[in-house]
C-alpha cells in the first residue's frame, strides 16, 4: 500500500493466514443464500396475508381446506427432518451406509410429501379452485407450489447426494455438500411452519 | 480443523430434544384447531401463532444449529437480521394494505354510472 495508485487499492480485508478456514465459505455463503431465498418466501406470504380475504365471490379457506391432509404432510416433513439429522450423526460417525440409508427415507418422505401436496392440488382444482379463480387462489398456489418445488429440488439434491457418496464416500467435499443440504432441508421445514400456522390454521380459524 | 469442525458437530440429543419440541408445538395447533377447543377465535388464533414463533426458534437452534459461535458469529447475524427484514417486509406490506382497504372504498357500480 505504499504506491498511492490506484491498481494498488484494496478494498477488501486480506485474510490472515492463520485465520483461513477452509470449510467456512461454502457454509457461511449457503446460509447467505437461505436468508436471501427467505425473503423470497417473505414477500409471498405478505402477498399471500393481503390477498387472502380476496374471494372474488370464489370458496374461501374453510370451504376448501382440508386439515388431516395438511397435518399428514407436516408430520411427513417434520420426521423428514429428525431422518436428515441422523444421516448428519452417521455421517460424525464416517458410517457411510447409514449415512445413504438415512437420506434415502429422507428423500422417500420429501417425495410423499410432493406427493400429497399435489393430491390436494389436484382436489382443489376438481373443485373448480383454479390459481385463476381468485387473488386468494392465486397467491395461495404461488406461495403453497413455491414452497413444494423447493422440497423437490431438495429431493432432486439428495438424489445427486446418494450417486456421489455411492461412487467416492464421505470425503471432504462430499461432507461439506451434505452439511449445506441439511441447512436447505431444515430452512424449508421452517418455512412450512409458517406456511401450515398462517395459510392454513389461521385461515381455518378465522 | 477440530475448531472449524464446531460448525458441524451435532448431537443426537439435540435432534432428539428439538423433534420432541417440533411435535408438541406442531400437535398442539392442530388439536386446538380441529377439535375447536377455545370458543373464542381470538385466543386460538393467538395460540398457534405462539407456537409457530416458538417451533422456528426450536428448529433454528436444534436444526440449523445457529448459535454465536457459528461461522464466528455471521450466521447469527445474518438471521437476525433476515429475520427483522422478513418482519419489516410483512407487517409493513399488511399494515399499508390494509390502511389503503380501509380508505379507498370501491366505488359502487350505480354511482359511477352517475358521474358518465
Amino acid at each position: 500500500m505504499s504506491s498511492t495508485t490506484l491498481d494498488d487499492r484494496t478494498f477488501y480485508l486480506v485474510e490472515e493466514a492463520d485465520d483461513h478456514h477452509p470449510e467456512s465459505g461454502t457454509l457461511l455463503g449457503f446460509w447467505i443464500y437461505l436468508m436471501s431465498d427467505a425473503l423470497i418466501f417473505a414477500t409471498l406470504f405478505a402477498t399471500y396475508g393481503v390477498l387472502s380475504g380476496a374471494y372474488a365471490g370464489g370458496p374461501t379457506q374453510r370451504d376448501l381446506f382440508e386439515l388431516p391432509l395438511v397435518a399428514l404432510n407436516t408430520a411427513i416433513l417434520l420426521v423428514s427432518s429428525i431422518t436428515y439429522g441422523f444421516a448428519m450423526i452417521a455421517m460424525q460417525g464416517d458410517r457411510l451406509n447409514a449415512t445413504r440409508a438415512w437420506l434415502a427415507v429422507t428423500a422417500l418422505l420429501g417425495l410423499s410429501f410432493v406427493g400429497v401436496e399435489l393430491h390436494e392440488f389436484a382436489g382443489l382444482i376438481a373443485e373448480g379452485a383454479t390459481p385463476q379463480r381468485s387473488a386468494f387462489l392465486s397467491s395461495f398456489f404461488t406461495l403453497v407450489s413455491t414452497h413444494g418445488l423447493h422440497v423437490t429440488v431438495g429431493v432432486i439434491w439428495i438424489g445427486v447426494m446418494l450417486v456421489q457418496l455411492g461412487q467416492r464416500g464421505l470425503h471432504a467435499e462430499n461432507r461439506k455438500r451434505l452439511m449445506c443440504l441439511s441447512m436447505f432441508w431444515h430452512f424449508l421445514d421452517v418455512v412450512w411452519i409458517g406456511v401450515f400456522t398462517f395459510v392454513y390454521l389461521l385461515g381455518v380459524v378465522q | 480443523m477440530s475448531a472449524d469442525t464446531a460448525h458441524a458437530h451435532v448431537s443426537r440429543r439435540v435432534y432428539l430434544i428439538g423433534f420432541a419440541a417440533s411435535v408438541l408445538l406442531t400437535a398442539v395447533p392442530f388439536w386446538a384447531v380441529m377439535t375447536h377447543a377455545f370458543a373464542s377465535p381470538l385466543a386460538t388464533s393467538a395460540l398457534i401463532v405462539a407456537a409457530a414463533i416458538a417451533q422456528i426458534l426450536v428448529h433454528t437452534v436444534c436444526f440449523l444449529h445457529v448459535n454465536t459461535r457459528a461461522e464466528g458469529g455471521w450466521t447469527l447475524m445474518a438471521y437476525i437480521f433476515t429475520a427483522v427484514l422478513v418482519l419489516i417486509c410483512i407487517s409493513g406490506s399488511l399494515w399499508i394494505m390494509h390502511h389503503l382497504n380501509s380508505n379507498m372504498m370501491p366505488v359502487a357500480d350505480n354511482a359511477m354510472e352517475g358521474h358518465l
